[in-house]
């Protein structure tokens, strides 16, 4: 069935609008028109952040369609119910949300949050390893990992924009893929260590400042996010739990959005959370997915918490490799598939929305007759994300940021 | 110690491992003789305590602990994790996810068993009273080889094995035989050749379970193989992509897509002798001509041709048509200009500079074509240039190395959670680079300003378990000798504690610069 959400959606992918957004975009001189440099003063200052769930979110448990006839069905022992305690979240009457995301429910409502779902990257293996490689690298398969798309997004923006000049923020001390490249880098990342002493960095500094300029460099351009993690009070906080549990994504949105907050801040962000490999014991309501999208929740809600007056222009887009399994497997939990959901949250977004070509979920319709089928191209999304936030061209986003992809047109009119 | 105080020191961290207590008075009045008489005698410290001497051991080890493990999931009524693996020697992801963990789970306090390093979530799988095998394996190769580092007085050896194993670069978090053969890389494939030819070299990692594994050779079919044909699967590009790009000629060395096609086809059937095969020992290497593609195939500029009949010679032996055309290809790349000049690029970065002086790479460039790829000859060479003597150290200790520094330095012989531990902090985790390109090699990138962060986290955390009974006057002896500045040599005597003395040192520039 073709549903209700994705009409309009559908038509700004038209062959004929296509043409249009073509031509409009070769008026242009430059490749490039970041949206403030038209817009009227006091206009946006965007803020975007990319959350990586590694090993695969079910996006069928996240989002399930209990409208779907046959989703109870596939789903046995985990389907969600539409009534009693723990009932899953309404959205649009057809999807609904995992009763562990209240908040997510909440920004729906107040049409802060879109839904896309039977949405995947251009990868159709079902490796982790690989299908991460293709959603960082932004390129067409696995193995071109050089550099990661949001970093070329911001190596692609003129060089005296404050976005590119202030870098990416990579949480963790090896940053995601998607951030890494020629374009600046920073570096945030819970400590695991105890921090030195004040006294011990103050002594440190003023050796390098003597004796080696291109330490006290580091150490000073290090300043700019140290300033702000001392000033936020974030400097005496360790690490709580890694990035596979509620309090530790929780703690790295926290720091994250902190950090992005700040005018001094880097205005780009990208965070991996982990453990979305429900292979076994999935749970329904409650077990490890319930758990792990809990964390995610809360994390949303440490983002908008954190982003205060920024939130309004802020996209936080939450992406996985690839889905799971259609039918529950013999542990009670779902194997490596393809279509899944992915998120998009913020002050900014067009919400109160699921955006889904639905494919259904007969036998006959899933994809290699077990996954959920990908209708929407993953690349698409991100594409129109970064069209309206950043105002980034169809040629730059084509051929630089996700490469190979000329004809595959941004999704429009999902950024408020 | 006689010499130049300041040459030494440079010398010692530019081509050593670091001085230990007393080190500076076993060094002669010329430091060059001390790491030119390890390449004479192709000196090799010795990694030992290990669980498998070999991977011809270690293989039968982890097909029995998989098949434990699939045991174990039907006895719980559990369908393996992922169908649609190709290769049931392959983990699951769900191992892999979790033993990506180190790297970003935060552990205990500096100097406790890191229990949890590499334990899968526990919501996912029943704890195990022990580390798998493979987390096991993995443990015990990284303690070995560190303790073997700490017992040479120079280590230009290791730093060269070091470098190549990084060169050869594979990810344990590729799955559970990565992880149980990465050390055995470096072992098998590395050492014996670190002062040989650099084709033996080549082709004892290329054949390797690590690498075929790693570069999901094993999946790669001939498509038009007799396995290709049945299967209606073919090609997989990865190894043959990456032994063009990162381990010979590098990425502007002049190939095409169709070479990296053309090598794909000629290493058809690199792969892995089958899990209930009788003819091999499971696990380890095979040549299988029934996954070898036919045809001649053309790899920069050069024919080889088909082997005919030998396609349909069916057994576990090497010496194949098939195989021997595979390895003729690698061999000639091996020698090709681009090669040469590529490994003198990175030998020059990694031990002189990150914008390498052309003229030492040219001479090195040199030597590896007039020597064959001579490894022995080429190593010397790196000792023998004007250029790595007195230029500036403008590089930096990797968190790596510079660990193993300050095991060195404080006569420290670390558990395996002091290392693990501060090598996940710092983003260096053994054998875990994050792509096939491996770890970086550039000060930038380990002169980050989160990572000169985290290196301090480190040094403070070493020097609050280790300053009890450190002298700091002492200590500047043993590591700088007379080479230290006046300025490090004040900050370390005011600091206000032992504590702060001994990770001022090892944070100095005298300490961290190579």
């Amino acid at each position: 069935m073709a549903h209700d959400h994705l009409v309009d959606d559908c038509e700004t992918m038209t062959p004929s609008r296509r043409a249009v957004l073509g031509a409009a975009g070769a008026l242009f001189a430059w490749s490039f028109v970041p949206k403030m440099a038209y817009a009227a003063p006091g206009a946006r200052d965007p803020r975007f952040v990319v959350v990586i769930l590694r090993g695969a979110m079910d996006g069928l448990s996240a989002v399930p369609p209990l409208g779907d006839p046959d989703y109870r069905g596939l789903r046995e022992g985990i389907a969600l119910q539409k009534d009693g305690p723990d009932a899953a979240l309404p959205l649009d009457g057809f999807f609904f949300l995992h009763p562990a995301m209240p908040n997510l429910a909440r920004l729906y409502r107040a049409n802060q949050a879109t839904v896309v779902h039977a949405v995947a990257t251009g990868y159709r293996q079902r490796s982790h390893f690989d299908g991460q490689d293709v959603l960082e690298s932004g390129q067409d398969g696995p193995g071109m990992t050089r550099d990661g798309w949001l970093n070329r997004l911001l190596a692609g923006l003129p060089a005296g924009e404050g976005i590119s000049r202030k870098g990416v923020l990579g949480v963790g001390i090896v940053p995601p893929l998607v951030v890494r490249g020629n374009a600046p880098v920073v570096g945030w990342a819970p400590p695991v260590l105890p921090r030195a002493g004040d006294d011990l960095v103050m002594r440190l500094m003023d050796l390098y400042g003597q004796r080696d300029p291109v330490l006290a460099k580091a150490f000073a351009s290090g300043a700019s996010i140290e300033k702000i993690v001392n000033r936020e009070g974030m400097a005496g906080q360790r690490a709580r739990g890694g990035p596979d549990n509620a309090e530790g994504m929780r703690m790295i949105a926290e720091g994250a959005a902190k950090l992005v907050n700040a005018d001094d801040g880097p205005r780009v962000a990208a965070l991996a959370f982990e453990g979305w490999d429900t292979h076994a014991n999935e749970g329904g309501t409650t077990g490890v997915l319930a758990g792990r999208l809990r964390g995610l929740d809360s994390a949303l809600e440490a983002f908008e918490a954190g982003l205060k007056d920024r939130w309004k222009d802020t996209v936080v887009m939450v992406v996985t490799e690839f889905g799971r399994t259609a039918r529950v497997n013999g542990t009670v939990g779902t194997d490596h598939g393809t279509g899944t959901v992915a998120f998009l949250v913020g002050g900014a977004v067009r919400g109160g929305r699921v955006i889904a070509d639905w494919p259904g979920l007969k036998l006959e319709n899933l994809h290699e007759r077990r996954d959920l089928k990908p209708t929407t191209d993953l690349r698409a999304v991100t594409k129109g994300v970064l069209t309206d936030l950043f105002g980034v061209s169809g040629p730059v986003l084509a051929e630089k940021v996700f490469p190979g992809t000329t004809g595959l047109a941004p999704i429009k009119g999902l950024v408020a | 110690m006689a010499g130049d105080p300041r040459l030494t020191l440079q010398a010692v961290h530019r081509f050593g491992l670091g001085l230990r207590p007393g080190d500076l008075q076993k060094i002669g009045a010329d430091v060059r003789d001390l790491f030119r008489a390890e390449v004479d005698r192709k000196a090799m410290a010795s990694v030992s305590g290990l669980p498998f001497a070999s991977t011809n051991e270690a293989a039968p080890a982890l097909r029995a602990f998989a098949e434990r493990e699939r045991m174990a999931r039907e006895a719980r009524n559990v369908t393996p994790a992922d169908a649609s693996t190709p290769n049931s020697m392959v983990s699951s992801m769900g191992g892999a996810m979790a033993q990506a963990a180190p790297a970003t789970t935060p552990q205990q306090q500096p100097g406790a068993a890191p229990a949890q390093a590499g334990t899968p979530p526990a919501a996912a799988r029943p704890q195990p009273a022990e580390p798998p095998l493979p987390q096991r394996v993995y443990r015990e190769e990284i303690r070995a080889r560190f303790h073997a580092m700490l017992e040479p007085l120079g280590g230009y050896t290791e730093r060269l094995v070091a470098f190549w194993a990084n060169h050869f670069a594979v990810s344990v978090n590729k799955g559970n035989p990565v992880r149980t053969f990465a050390g055995l890389l470096e072992r098998e494939a590395i050492r014996p050749n670190v002062y040989g030819r650099f084709a033996d070299m080549l082709l004892a990692v290329e054949t390797h379970p690590a690498m075929i594994v790693f570069l999901d050779n094993q999946q790669s079919l001939g498509p038009n193989s007799r396995a290709g044909n049945r299967r209606g699967r073919g090609l997989n590009e990865n190894l043959a992509r990456e032994i063009l790009e990162l381990h010979t000629l590098g990425v502007a060395g002049g190939y095409t897509q169709a070479d990296v096609t053309a090598l794909a086809n000629l290493i058809t059937g690199w792969t892995l002798v089958a899990p209930n095969a009788v003819d091999g020992i499971p696990g380890t290497f095979r040549f299988n001509p029934n996954m070898h593609e036919p045809g001649s195939h053309q790899v920069l500029g050069k024919t080889y041709a088909d082997v005919g009949n030998g396609f349909f010679v069916v057994g576990p032996t090497n010496a194949e048509p098939g195989f021997e055309r595979g390895k003729a290809a690698l061999m000639d790349i091996a020698r090709h200009p681009s090669t040469a000049q590529h490994i003198a690029r990175k030998l020059t970065r990694h031990f002189v500079a990150d914008e390498p002086p052309a003229s030492m790479v040219a001479r090195l460039a040199k030597v590896f074509r007039d020597s064959d790829g001579d490894l022995q000859a080429v190593s010397r060479a790196v000792l023998d240039s004007p250029e790595a003597w007195g230029a500036p150290s403008t590089k930096m200790r990797t968190p790596q190395e510079f660990l193993l520094a300050a095991a060195r330095a404080l006569g420290r012989k670390p558990d395996v959670g002091q290392i693990l531990q501060p090598l996940s902090a710092m983003g260096q985790q053994m054998w875990q680079p994050g792509g096939p390109n491996g770890f970086p090699d550039t000060v930038t990138a380990w002169a980050s300003p989160e990572g000169l962060k985290t290196r301090l986290d480190v040094a403070a955390a070493i020097a609050r378990q280790s300053a009890a009974g450190i002298d700091p006057q002492e200590l500047i002896n043993n590591v700088f000798g007379a080479a230290a500045s006046n300025e490090t040599r004040q900050t370390i005597l005011r600091a206000e504690s032992r504590y702060q003395a001994v990770a001022i040192a090892l944070m100095s520039p005298e300490f961290q610069r190579r």
